[in-house]
């Protein structure tokens, strides 16, 4: 499941855009998005998700369950 | 362990003190006549310092107690990731009207960053200095920081570039710092000690990998060390910051300043903490305090060996602009800057520094002069005392109009700069402007006068029912000269009888935010 950063706790700080070994986080809007379609968690990468790892505020980028493809198909 | 480590460092403080009170006593620590030669931190000129250090510091506020009233500096917030957690630092709290490390109003590219000390630098003759200081840390952002330095080195090469780091990532880009000059780094060094260091910081963020606790904390010490020699090994100029934390790194702060002392640091500036609940950081809102004038300063003391201890430093933002103690920030934002004109002009640059030449010969002179005159009294009495100024080394701010107060330690060896209190109104809720006569009279509340260029009589009146004696006599003249002239005539009158010599209490380090008047 990718991660998403949530916004209103996102300091800019700019940490996570470099670590990401996907390149798959950029700014937008004054804060740091994380596009889904390109992270894997890091998986075959690290042994922990680099955004997470690196971010100063605590559960900031956290696993995004609200896309459409979690949700139980109706 | 813990409890032999305290055990242990309490006991050199004590020793520390002794061997220093006898080096004191022996050196006449402060200054000695005749020689003009200081032996005491950074506080007064050249001291004991090497000529080749002494060239590059003399022109640096941040290194120089006596250049910081002369010459500016500027940070330039270009650097805001950081790799590490410590629990004096929340970055998500940013207030134009704050003034601590770690807080910045807005961030710069390196192409903004550099236009901004050009345009600073030619409105500012004074600034000397360009600083990389976060919000977070220079070197986690390597790519903003280097290409930032090699701009400015290309247009402006007098300006001095320097750079404070908590030291994590320094040994892998020592040869990168010695590439672009940058002879002046600066790392904040709070413990040796992993166990201590568990306690301030929770996490560091290394080779891609969270670390946390006592093995973040070696990781950190062996990073910092190892940097530390290797810029030495350079010829280049470190300081070491530490944060004083009482009760968890407050007696271990004398291991740390041997540490790094023998690792070639040349200045040790130990900070008070800063933890005022508002700032959202975890000490702040776990309660822990921070010291007080007197604990900080007997800390001080106790470190000062053969090292110079930094006194003067007024803990600034990652953005500030100005001399120490002010903060022009707010002339220069980015919509600002862009939008100048900007014409590098050096020439106005060296002719302005030629002048704060000869007011230090001046300064110097004056002081040489009133100290012969202590010359062959004796006395163990010391005195503290607060001065306003606005700089040049003069008694020239009103009492009323004073943001801070200078300390000066007074001795029959002389004037020594021991300090600054920041009294000014503070964002912080229950100070008012009703009561803020108290709040400055607890601030210099261990001075026995305070030396002002004009006071009013109300003022004047609480001071000496607080047992603080307001002195206007010496409006104008310069600080040390009259602070020893005025120390004299104490002597004279305590010998004679007249009055009697009683120790002063303890005094507060103001916490939180700094409201610039300008």
């Amino acid at each position: 499941m990718p991660f998403k950063i949530i916004s209103s706790q996102c300091t800019s700080c700019s940490a996570c855009e470099p670590e990401c070994p996907n390149v798959a986080i950029r700014e937008k809007g004054g804060t740091f998005v994380i596009d889904p379609k390109k992270c894997t968690e890091c998986l075959g990468h690290f042994d922990e998700p680099q955004c997470v790892a690196v971010c100063p505020v605590d559960n900031t980028c956290v696993i995004d369950t609200s896309l459409p493809r979690y949700q139980a198909p109706a | 362990m813990d409890v032999s480590v305290q055990h242990e460092a309490s006991g050199n403080v004590a020793d520390v003190g002794e061997i220093m009170q006898a080096i004191a006593d022996h050196k006449g620590c402060g200054t000695t006549g005749g020689s003009g030669k200081a032996s005491c931190g950074s506080s007064a000129g050249q001291g004991d310092l090497p000529t080749e250090i002494w060239e590059k510091v003399k022109n640096h506020p941040c290194y120089s107690e006596e250049a910081h009233h002369h010459y500016a500096r500027m940070h330039v917030a270009v650097a805001p990731a950081c790799n590490i957690q410590c629990n004096y630092c929340n970055r998500k709290y940013d207030c134009a009207n704050e003034s601590r490390p770690g807080v910045v109003s807005e961030k710069l590219t390196p192409e903004q960053a550099a236009k901004k000390v050009l345009a600073v630098a030619s409105t500012i003759p004074q600034m000397t200095v360009l600083g990389i200081a976060g919000p977070g840390d220079p070197l986690a952002n390597p790519e903003k920081t280097f290409k930032t330095f090699e701009l400015i080195y290309n247009t402006a090469p007098d300006i001095k570039l320097c750079l404070s780091t908590n030291g994590l990532m320094l040994p892998d880009h020592v040869d990168t710092i010695a590439k672009y000059n940058v002879d002046h780094v600066t790392i904040t060094i709070n413990m040796v000690d992993p166990e201590i260091g568990a306690q301030i910081y929770p996490w560091i963020f290394y080779k891609h990998k969270r670390y946390t606790g006592v093995e973040a904390a070696k990781i950190l010490t062996d990073r910092q060390l190892q940097g530390l020699e290797m810029l030495t090994e350079r010829g280049i100029l470190c300081k070491i910051n530490s944060v004083m934390i009482p009760g968890i790194n407050d007696k271990h702060l004398v291991e740390v300043n041997k540490a790094v002392k023998s690792r070639g640091a040349f200045l040790h500036n130990i900070m008070p903490l800063i933890s005022a609940p508002e700032h959202g950081t975890v000490f702040g809102l776990n309660g822990q305090r921070g010291p007080s004038a007197q604990e900080l300063k007997a800390l001080q003391d106790s470190c000062e060996g053969e090292m110079n201890m930094m006194r003067h430093c007024r803990q600034c933002r990652a953005d500030a602009v100005g001399l120490l103690g002010e903060d022009r920030s707010a002339e220069f934002t980015t919509e600002k800057i862009m939008a100048m004109e900007v014409k590098y002009d050096s020439d106005t640059r060296k002719a302005y520094q030629a002048k704060v030449e000869e007011e230090r010969v001046a300064k110097v002179a004056a002081k040489q002069e009133e100290l012969a005159e202590l010359a062959g009294a004796s006395s163990d009495i010391k005195v503290l005392v607060a001065v306003a100024t606005k700089g040049s080394g003069l008694i020239n701010e009103h009492f009323g109009h004073a943001k801070e107060f200078q300390v000066y330690e007074l001795s029959t060896a002389g004037a020594k700069f021991v300090g600054h209190r920041r009294v000014d109104l503070y964002c912080q809720g229950g100070y008012g402007e009703e009561d803020s006569l108290e709040t400055i009279i607890r601030a210099i509340n261990d001075c026995h006068a305070v030396f002002v260029a004009k006071i009013g009589g109300c003022p004047k009146g609480d001071l000496i029912k607080a047992g603080i004696e307001p002195v206007d006599q010496y409006a104008h003249e310069f600080i040390e000269k009259s602070a020893i002239g005025w120390f004299r005539a104490y002597l004279d009158k305590v010998n004679s009888g007249e009055i009697e010599h009683v120790e002063r209490g303890d005094a507060a380090i103001r916490q939180g935010a700094l409201i610039s008047a300008a």
